[in-house]
């Protein structure tokens, strides 16, 4: 199950693994996007991972929740296969249903009663700070409010684990820094591990309690870097000297992972 | 509604009307060649009875083989999505099919039917069935690669993917293919009764067309034109209303100054 998201209680409970990758080979063709890749992430924590473009990052996440299989090696995820959710680069919400009915669509898909599920989806909205879009279509919805539609229809089953694949992506820097303070916020009420794909790493080192810092191809950990500051995060950490630090230091880590590619 | 929107198009029709009427004197053209409007107005006066029933009767073929090309056409491209193999070996023959001119069929249909309502019905079929099956077809088998994969994470079953997912996400495409069938449906209807129409009570307009010809009596063809071109407006309008009431929240075809 997982954790209160405080410091303390990750600390206690990083010792049962949630989501583990062991010698992961993954080849498209003659192509090896993957190669002995190995990881263990604990329950309750934030692991972020960058990397050059194609090191395969997002290759890591569809292994996981099964939209593709492994050319070798092991993958293990605590409890079943269905207990994490995926968030899609682009929201991916359905246009012809409402933000309400978007938000239910897993628990329709899982056989939840018409009345539970809608009650559920509601609460889930007024999470994200979307109550009074509860009817409206995604058309009518700015990026930002997509993206917290499809995060509230991604906890809707109450995943122990959350895969994010560039999730803030595309919006603008205010949105974004908006939104990751949203997801720590969530996180606290509704706790989750989570596996977080980004190209930004003042992103990673906000979120994360640890980075891994990949190069490519085929893609390898570089370095794992770990992120102590102390949760729950807000915004003014963005100001603190160690926060630029971190910054600085996790972009150089990064560039020397890309000149090995190089 | 704004002057500017219902005034050009009023005053671009008085234009035209003026210009028929100047051509008509300026030429000296007999009203068995070129009818002023007038003309065609009373024709449409005194054969009133006879237009109007040949007009219910042809709505009536192409409302009857309208629905019958959106029932079928929508089954069929729901059966060709649901094979990649079906698809595949079917798909091409519905696009070629597409290609055969329908009039040379009627004599076919009129040697399985007879001539009459059964004929009409099966032209305004045939020629309203493939761009249903088509665009249906493609809307099923085009759903969002995303979206596919956002049900295989919820680990969805076939049911409520084509629930869920493929007949919604297809939604708009059928439609467009309804569109297209509207606008066909009532020529096939009067097509067909042109040439697989009969003289009995349920003359249609075609058959009204042959009639007039014999009679000579072109101000009245005339207004055949007009009742067929009101007739396919209403048809299309009465289509397109429905298409912009199912989709009018979410998709793109349905908002305003698009």
């Amino acid at each position: 199950m997982p954790v209160a998201g405080s410091v303390r209680s990750i600390m206690v409970s990083s010792h049962h693994i949630a989501a583990a990758f062991r010698d992961v080979t993954k080849r498209f063709g003659e192509t090896a996007i993957l190669e002995d890749f190995s990881l263990e992430v604990a329950g309750g924590e934030f692991v972020s991972i960058i990397g050059p473009s194609g090191c395969g990052k997002t290759t890591l996440l569809r292994l996981l929740a099964g939209l593709t299989e492994p050319s070798g090696g092991e993958i293990t995820q605590e409890g079943q296969a269905g207990r994490s959710a995926y968030i899609f680069q682009d929201a991916t919400l359905l246009p012809w249903r409402t933000a309400l009915r978007n938000v239910e669509l897993p628990l329709q898909l899982a056989g939840v009663s018409r009345d539970e599920r809608r009650q559920r989806a509601e609460e889930l909205l007024k999470l994200v700070g979307l109550s009074d879009a509860t009817l409206k279509y995604p058309r009518q919805l700015s990026g930002g409010m997509k993206m917290r539609v499809s995060l509230a229809r991604g906890l809707a089953l109450q995943p122990s684990l959350m895969l994010l694949d560039e999730p803030f992506g595309a919006l603008d820097a205010m949105t974004r820094n908006r939104l990751n303070e949203e997801l720590l916020d969530l996180r606290e009420r509704q706790p989750f591990t989570a596996l977080f794909v980004t190209h930004s790493v003042s992103e990673a080192v906000f979120l994360s309690n640890r980075i891994v810092v990949m190069s490519g191809q085929p893609g390898r950990i570089a370095v794992v870097e770990t992120i102590d500051f102390p949760y729950p995060r807000k915004s003014a950490l963005r100001e603190q000297p160690e926060y630029y630090e971190k910054v600085a230091k996790v972009t150089g880590l990064l560039h020397q992972a890309e000149e090995v590619v190089a | 509604m704004k002057a500017r929107f219902w005034l050009p198009p009023v005053l671009a029709g008085v234009l035209m009307m003026a210009l028929w009427y100047a051509v008509i004197a300026a030429f000296d053209i007999s009203p068995y060649v070129f009818p002023p409007p007038h003309e065609i107005a009373k024709a449409t006066v005194d054969k009133a009875g006879l237009l109007f029933s040949a007009l219910g009767h042809t709505a009536w073929a192409a409302v009857l083989g309208f629905a019958l090309a959106v029932t079928c056409g929508f089954a069929i491209a729901v059966l060709l999505a649901s094979s990649g193999l079906l698809k595949r070996a079917f798909y091409p023959w519905v696009l070629a099919l597409q290609m055969v001119p329908v009039v040379v069929l009627i004599p076919v249909f009129v040697i399985w039917f007879g001539a009459g309502l059964p004929s009409i019905v099966a032209i305004t079929f045939m020629i309203s069935f493939f761009p249903i099956v088509a665009s249906t077809t493609l809307g099923l088998v085009s759903t969002d690669h995303g979206m596919r994969e956002l049900f295989e994470t919820y680990h969805a079953s076939r049911w409520q993917e084509i629930f869920h997912l493929r007949l919604p996400y297809a939604l708009p495409h059928f439609l467009t293919g309804v569109k297209i069938a509207a606008t066909l449906a009532p020529i096939g209807a009067i097509t067909g009764d042109l040439l697989a129409g009969t003289s009995n009570f349920e003359a249609g307009l075609g058959y009204l067309i042959l009639l007039f010809r014999q009679q000579f009596y072109p101000a009245a063809i005339y207004a055949i034109a007009l009742l067929s071109a009101v007739l396919g407006f209403v048809f299309v309008a009465s289509v397109q209303l429905i298409a912009w009431l199912a989709l009018r929240h979410w998709h793109e075809s349905s908002q305003p100054g698009e």
